[in-house]
């Protein structure tokens, strides 16, 4: 699975200004909803069980990322989006490290493979130390769009 | 103190497969242990103590995992980290 096929290119965000989990969390919810991609009306709901998720463990990853998800009716393929913090958000990962780059990913309760394949796409990529870094750095929407891209281009698996 | 590796076949119960949660207790419960631990689903080699290389495996419900432990704790390693699978990482 290629980061285009679940990540909504009008809902990146470059650079957050919450400053918690659920702010973020929020957020991100906020700029799908924005793009089209959830309903306005199920966006607290979505909040909601996302939190409720990370109250069994967070889901930062390490190395400053975090991967936010819930699965939730209101979509009928897997959606997503990536939002940068400058600061780094305390999100108890496994590290400890703060987290700067977060992909939120909202699925149908029904696909748990589309969810497996999204979370190790972006596992696999961000192995790579330098597009992790240049990620974290880009100063606008449209460089994380052109970043992600290239990852799908120059991925070895579709 | 010995290196000798010991391998287990567990298969991937969870309705959900391996995805972030049981990932992040296994790589916990991976770093308690001073033995190398990896992981290996198909063609797929991951560091049992490392989220993101578990993540990689993508491992769905139902595909088969060899856990390899090396080192002078392996076999407390390898009943530690099989046990999470044999419980399901207490899920579903």
């Amino acid at each position: 699975m290629k980061f285009s096929d679940f990540v909504a290119a009008d809902a990146i965000r470059s650079s957050v200004k919450a400053r918690t989990k659920e702010g973020v969390i929020r957020e991100m919810a906020t700029a799908l909803v924005e793009a089209g991609k959830i309903p306005a009306g199920d966006m607290e709901g979505i909040v909601k069980a996302i939190m409720k998720r990370e109250d069994l463990g967070s889901t930062g990853i390490g190395r400053g990322v975090a991967v936010p998800h819930t699965k939730h009716p209101s979509v009928s393929r897997l959606v997503g989006t990536v939002a940068v913090s400058r600061e780094g958000i305390d999100f108890e990962s496994l590290d400890g490290e703060p987290v700067q780059l977060f992909f939120l990913l909202v699925s149908p309760p029904d696909r748990p493979g589309d969810h497996l394949r999204a979370l190790e796409n972006i596992s696999r990529q961000l192995r790579d130390d330098s597009f992790c870094a240049t990620l974290k750095a880009a100063p606008a929407a449209t460089d994380i769009r052109h970043l992600l891209e290239e990852a799908d281009s120059h991925g070895l698996v579709s | 103190m010995s290196e000798r590796t010991v391998v287990r076949q567990v298969v991937v119960g969870m309705r959900q497969g391996l995805h972030a949660r049981p990932a992040d207790m296994l790589a916990r419960e991976a770093r308690k242990w001073q033995s190398r631990i990896e992981l290996v689903a198909g063609s797929q080699r991951a560091d049992g103590k490392s989220i993101l290389e578990v993540l990689t495996l993508a491992a769905e419900a139902g595909t088969y995992v060899v856990i390899e432990a090396t080192g002078p704790d392996a076999d407390e390693a390898i009943d530690a980290i099989g046990g999470l699978f044999e419980r399901n990482f207490d899920e579903d």
